[in-house]
Parts: C-alpha cells; sequence; structure tokens
C-alpha cells in the first residue's frame, strides 16, 4: 500500500517530505496518476497539494502578476485579470484536455511535467513568466527557461516544489495570443502551438515581438534574432511568411505517432499568417 | 484509514486503502456503479463525479483525496424515482444507447449548467468534449443539455 498525504499548509510539506524523501509530490494528478498505473511495484507514498492555499492565488502585485503553482486551469480561464493583461495564458489553459482534466489540472503541473506540448509553457516563455521555487531552507526564483531542462526535467532540488508563477504586467499597446494545431479539439496533444507577446508602436509598427514555440524540439523554443527582424515592421502577410519561414528553419521538430518533423515545419512557417485573422 | 465525506447527501466514514483509486472506491467498495470506468487514463469521462460541485475524473482521483469533500455520483441526482431535469431529457430526447457513457455525460452536463444556464449548442459541445459516445453520434446528447437548460431555465 502506498501512502498519501494531504498537507494544509508549506510547513507541514516542509515536515512531511523530511520524513519522506522519496516521495513523489501529485498536483492535478492527471498526469502523475496514470504514470503511477503503470508503476505497480513501485510503493513511494504520495504527498498531494491540492490543500495548501498558499499556493492558490491569482493577484496583480505592483508590476507582476502572481499566480500560484496549484491553480488549475479553470481557474486560469476563468480569471479576468488573465483575461485582460494576458490573454495568452488563458487561451492556452482554454485548450488543456477537457472540462474536467481542467478542473484538476494545473499550472504548476503542466510547468514540471515540462513537456514540449504542454499548453501553458509557450505562453509562459513569451510572457517572460518567472517561477518562484520554495524549499524548507527557503526560495529562489528563475526565469521559465532556464527552469525547464528538457523534456520531462525541470531544476527542482531535493525537498523544492514550485511555489509561484510571476508574470511581468505588459504594458499599454501589448497583446498576447495563443494557437495551437491538434489531430482534434478536445483532449488533444498539441502537434504545434504558439504564443504571441506583440507590443506595438501606435498601434501600426511592432516595437516588440516575443514568440514562442511549442511541440517542435525537445523544449519551448524561442528564437530572439528572429523576433528582433520584425522590429519596426507593420504585420502583413509578407512579414510574417518571411518570420515564419526563418524560424521554420530553427525549428527541431521530430516525427512521432502525431505528426512528421515536415508537417511541423510546414506549421510553423504559416501558423505566423493567423495573426492577421 | 478511515476517509470521511459526503456522498450524496450523506455523511459517510468507510476504511480504505488511501492509494485505491476514487472510481474502485465508489464502484467496488460502495456499489455506486452508475460511473463507469472506460479509460482509466483521463480521455473518457465515463467516471466522471461532481467533487465539491465541481465535475471530476474519478479514475484520476485517490481515496484520500475524498476526505471532506462532498461527492455526487450519476445516484445523487435523482429524488427518489424522480429523475434530475438533465436526465429526464436524455430519456424523452432518446440521448441514450448503450448507455455507458450517459452517467459521465449527466454529470458533464449539470456542471456546464452550473456555470451557464442557457448555453449555445458550440459551447454544450465543448462542455461535452470530454466525454466519448461510441453509439449516438452526439447529436441528440447536445439536444437533451439544450432541453434540459430549456426546462431548467423555466422551473428557475
Amino acid at each position: 500500500m502506498r501512502r498519501v498525504m494531504l498537507p494544509a499548509s508549506l510547513e507541514e510539506l516542509w515536515a512531511l517530505r523530511k520524513e519522506h524523501p522519496d516521495a513523489l509530490v501529485m498536483a492535478g494528478g492527471t498526469d502523475l496518476l496514470v504514470r503511477m498505473r503503470e508503476m505497480k511495484k513501485d510503493l513511494r507514498p504520495v504527498i498531494v497539494l491540492e490543500r495548501i492555499e498558499e499556493l492558490q492565488q491569482i493577484e496583480l502585485n505592483g508590476s507582476e502578476i502572481i499566480i500560484g503553482a496549484m491553480t488549475s486551469h479553470q481557474q486560469l480561464m476563468d480569471s479576468s485579470l488573465i483575461a485582460r493583461h494576458i490573454p495568452a495564458l488563458g487561451q492556452a489553459a482554454a485548450m488543456v484536455g477537457s472540462p474536467a482534466i481542467r478542473h484538476m489540472g494545473t499550472m504548476g503541473g503542466n510547468i514540471c511535467t515540462a513537456s514540449p506540448a504542454g499548453d501553458t509553457l509557450p505562453p509562459l516563455y513569451a510572457l517572460q513568466a518567472q517561477v518562484e521555487l520554495a524549499g524548507p531552507e527557503g526560495g529562489r526564483t528563475m526565469g521559465v527557461e532556464e527552469f525547464i531542462r528538457g523534456p520531462g526535467s525541470v531544476d527542482l532540488k531535493q525537498g523544492e516544489i514550485l511555489k509561484k508563477v510571476k508574470i511581468p504586467l505588459p504594458g499599454a499597446g501589448v497583446s498576447s495570443s495563443y494557437y495551437k494545431v491538434g489531430q482534434r479539439k478536445a483532449l488533444a496533444i498539441s502537434v504545434c502551438s504558439m504564443a504571441v507577446f506583440m507590443q506595438m508602436n501606435g498601434g501600426k509598427y511592432v516595437e516588440e515581438a516575443r514568440i514562442a514555440w511549442g511541440s517542435v524540439g525537445p523544449t519551448v523554443m524561442r528564437f530572439p534574432e528572429a523576433d528582433a527582424r520584425l522590429q519596426g515592421s507593420q504585420l502583413s502577410a509578407s512579414v510574417l511568411r518571411e518570420y515564419g519561414e526563418a524560424a521554420s528553419r530553427l525549428v527541431a521538430p521530430l516525427s512521432d505517432i502525431r505528426a512528421s518533423a515536415g508537417y511541423r515545419r510546414m506549421l510553423v512557417a504559416n501558423l505566423p499568417l493567423r495573426l492577421l485573422a | 484509514v478511515l476517509v470521511r465525506f459526503k456522498l450524496n447527501g450523506r455523511e459517510i466514514e468507510i476504511d480504505a486503502r488511501p492509494d485505491r483509486r476514487a472510481v474502485d472506491l465508489l464502484r467496488e467498495d460502495l456499489g455506486l456503479t452508475g460511473g463507469k470506468e472506460g479509460c482509466g487514463a483521463g480521455e473518457c469521462g465515463a467516471c466522471s463525479i461532481l467533487v465539491d460541485g465541481v465535475s471530476k475524473l474519478s479514475c484520476l482521483m485517490l481515496a484520500a483525496q475524498l476526505e471532506g469533500r462532498t461527492i455526487t455520483t450519476i445516484e445523487g441526482l435523482s429524488a427518489g424515482e424522480e429523475l434530475h431535469p438533465i436526465q429526464q431529457a436524455f430519456v424523452s430526447r432518446g440521448a441514450i444507447q448503450c448507455g455507458f457513457c450517459s452517467p459521465g455525460m449527466v454529470i458533464a452536463a449539470v456542471d456546464l449548467l452550473q456555470r451557464n444556464p442557457n448555453p449555445e449548442r458550440g459551447e454544450i459541445r465543448r462542455a461535452l468534449s470530454g466525454n466519448l459516445c461510441r453509439c449516438t453520434g452526439y447529436q441528440k446528447i447536445v439536444d437533451a443539455v439544450e432541453a434540459a437548460a430549456r426546462e431548467m431555465r423555466a422551473e428557475a
């Protein structure tokens, strides 16, 4: 039998993790419990984070939007703060799994699972999110792209958890959006996804663009040099086609059961045109 | 360990392995076989239950997570012989064939109509998008939810 513990505070969590250093940590459980079925002989205890209130919040703090790691995808979708300032994240949350999965799955779980296809990840990269980690000895903060090291791998030290995500509040003239191509509209793992942060100058010229790509490399990918070439231009079909072609040469897609590498490159070349729709 | 929670309006206490899946606890230990296990991996919605009023998948929950929660299964929706308006609409509109997906479909529809009492057909489809049906082709299920929503608005 596997022990299951539900600490109600971070303090309780640190004590439990000290007592059970081998314990698995569970957020929403939508990935972990599927994997656990396949590990029949593994009886490591499970620590469930769902009752820790300190991990649940969405708030504006000065120039940052703070989102607790245990915020569910449904809560991201329902937040007026997110819809107003960082809509790409709400749009991405709405594309995760199905309604019941979105009621269970959390943003922190999505980040720590570190799948290159995780829907909330490209917006977090494009929005330059910082992650705050916490452990019994204190915390540390780093950029999400530093935290995620590879498929399924994140920079969490023994005893640490992801506590919250901090997103710089975008200024005036900024828009953000998320586009996903999957094999169907629900319960689809993305074949290719794109998150766009765009700051326009006078509503016409690109001041700053940051585009992040999902499912086309070992982690979410960004191409700052290609982004920089958008600066000062007006978004037209030819400008976006040029950007897409450049990006499609830079991505590192694999062929898998969902799509071929070649098809994914074509998506990367063409998805930017959606910005005109 | 003892797990205490409210199940279909009744406080219960049951001795269960904490790592038992909620779907097994409900179906095998408590005899509530309305909700089904289809895929066991969160892809089909057949095991849906309401946890504190919100639809969740009982195949991806552990028994220990039920502690202190209010759980409603398909068995808890009707008042005796009187069906919930959504159940009644499924019957009246012929939205059932083999019945395997129906409990999960109804639970998903309850969740939807709590959030949005007046959904458009597209919103109904999205709300049911995590529930697989291999018989009906979905049209009659969408019709039933639409009819139930109308009925429930008229009653309210």
